[in-house]
């Protein structure tokens, strides 16, 4: 496993059945093709409700995609990506455990003693900056905590593929710049490769090496592909100041526009 | 002097003297036949008369362990067979007219078969409460496993749980919660059970009591024998709350707001 990509959608195609007589089947992903090689960020980005989960979910091995071929460093996909740790949009922690045990969670999971996945999950607690917090319960932490702890929960197990579906969407803009710089922090560290969702074209240019726009859905697929050669290490603040970034954003706003507006139009309809 | 949390109880205790009060105005003068409606002070004397002489612990303590029995077979039942079926779509569907069928029938006209199959001591009681607090216990696990919010289950299966870990770390929790708003009703219930079962035949307990009592039309002692069960099925409440509170520590209360 040398020359293979990290992770590799082939011709993916994803049909829920009808879930009654009479309504027709719904097709959320239509022959979408997308690789990520090793080590690099790519950022998917497309209007809302467009099926951007969905694809992150076939790629996770959650969803078993109606055609096509899923790779991880170039051996099929069967059943759950073991490669892969999985970023929620919505909170994702386990309310009975607090942030130590939910950071430890994973490795309890993996047979490790509770007292050296206590120890780990206490560095990574204080890697996010939460080192006084571990003995919370998510309800008694604010969004931004309990996206750091999310972050922690998933970065302990050192997974290669590192799938995020809209981490930060629900977070106020300030929280959020912080934790989109804190995540470039870690990532720059060892390089993972990132499959980031988001229907935020600047946070998706401010982080990413490569944006892939999607189209509206039903039936989505790539309608764009742009790589982003802002230098790195990046401030997402700064770097939207940038003429190279201004640009970019003019350029990927233009095939995005007419997306967004059929997916608004979509979302009326119904 | 408006009720307020530390005073509230003292208006609570008021209330209940008042009851108390009136109970007594009315009998003693005659508007309510003492005959039928007992009088407090009799009542309360013969509930002394009880703890002073000891008579009523023999008693009280079948009635307890009747109801104990009862509560922890029917909760430890209720919690592995609601697991399983929740977790067993095949099993659940094939159960289900069954369990349906089995629960809206009146299961106290059960006692007298209980009673031919396990006799006449504590066990044929036991099992009819085992009945009322099976169903309940049942239903909020099945329900409780049924509302685990499917993105903490796909957290944990990414983060590597296998199914045996998911059940003890996600199915499990999630089912407590329930589970414990079940077990206020559950110790009710297993109450009803154990006195029921006393009052339809039996040797001792206090259902027994008050059965010998009624039969004799003492009703001052069928008061007393309702108050001292009142008292204990409120005790039990109260155990399962103070377990609630150290298990469930997770649990966002309303508007908590942390001392520093």
């Amino acid at each position: 496993m040398t020359d293979h990509s990290a992770l590799a959608l082939e011709n993916i195609s994803v049909t829920f059945a009808a879930r009654s007589a009479g309504a027709t089947a719904y097709t959320a992903v239509r022959d979408t093709t997308l690789v990520v090689e090793r080590g690099e960020f790519v950022a998917v980005v497309g209007p809302t409700g467009c099926g951007k989960s969905t694809l992150l979910n076939v790629a996770a091995g959650l969803l078993l995609p109606s055609q096509g071929r899923v790779t991880v460093f170039g051996t099929g996909l069967s059943g759950l990506n073991r490669h892969a740790g999985y970023l929620f949009q919505a909170d994702a922690l386990l309310p009975w455990l607090n942030a130590l045990d939910n950071v430890a969670i994973g490795l309890r999971y993996g047979g490790s003693p509770k007292r050296d996945a206590h120890d780990r999950a206490r560095e990574w607690l204080a890697r996010v900056g939460l080192a006084h917090h571990g003995h919370r319960y998510p309800h008694q932490l604010s969004g931004g905590m309990k996206k750091r702890v999310a972050l922690a929960q998933t970065l302990i197990l050192d997974p290669d593929i590192l799938l995020m579906d809209e981490p930060f969407s629900a977070l106020d803009v300030q929280t959020r710049q912080l934790m989109e710089n804190e995540l470039l922090e870690l990532w720059s560290a060892d390089r993972k490769s990132v499959v980031f969702i988001t229907h935020d074209l600047e946070e998706a240019i401010a982080l990413s090496d490569r944006v892939v726009v999607l189209a509206a859905g039903p039936e989505t697929h790539p309608i764009g592909e742009y790589p982003i050669d802002l230098p790195r290490p990046r401030d997402v603040a700064e770097i939207r100041l940038t003429p190279g970034f201004v640009e970019l954003h003019r350029d990927i706003w233009h095939t995005m526009r007419d997306e967004v507006m059929k997916g608004y139009v979509q979302s009326q309809a119904q | 002097m408006k009720p307020d949390q530390q005073n509230l109880w003292i208006y609570q205790l008021l209330l209940l003297i008042a009851v108390f009060v009136i109970w007594h105005a009315l009998t003693a003068t005659g508007i309510l036949p003492p005959f039928f409606f007992g009088r407090p002070l009799i009542v309360l004397q013969k509930i002394w008369e009880w703890f002073a002489s000891g008579k009523i612990y023999m008693h009280l303590a079948i009635t307890l362990v009747e109801t104990v029995l009862a509560f922890v077979a029917g909760t430890v039942l209720g919690l592995g067979i609601g697991l399983w079926l929740a977790l067993s779509p095949t099993a659940s569907a094939l159960f289900d007219p069954y369990i349906k069928a089995v629960n809206s029938m009146p299961r106290v006209i059960l006692a007298p078969i209980f009673a031919v199959w396990f006799g006449l001591g504590i066990w044929s009681k036991v099992a009819l409460g085992v009945t009322l607090v099976f169903f309940i216990v049942f239903f909020n696990v099945y329900q409780g496993v049924k509302e685990v919010s499917p993105v903490v289950l796909n957290n944990a299966r990414m983060l590597g749980a296998t199914s045996r870990q998911l059940l003890r770390s996600v199915y499990l929790p999630s089912a407590t919660s329930w589970v414990f708003s079940s077990l206020h009703t559950a110790v009710g219930m297993a109450f009803v059970g154990a006195v029921v079962g006393e009052y339809l035949g039996s040797a001792a307990g206090v259902g027994y009591l008050i059965l010998q009592a009624e039969s004799v039309f003492d009703i001052n002692t069928v008061f007393a024998g309702i108050l001292v069960l009142t008292g204990f099925a409120l005790a039990l409440d109260g155990l399962v709350t103070l377990a609630e509170k150290r298990l469930l520590v997770w649990r966002p209360a309303q508007s908590e707001t942390e001392p520093l």
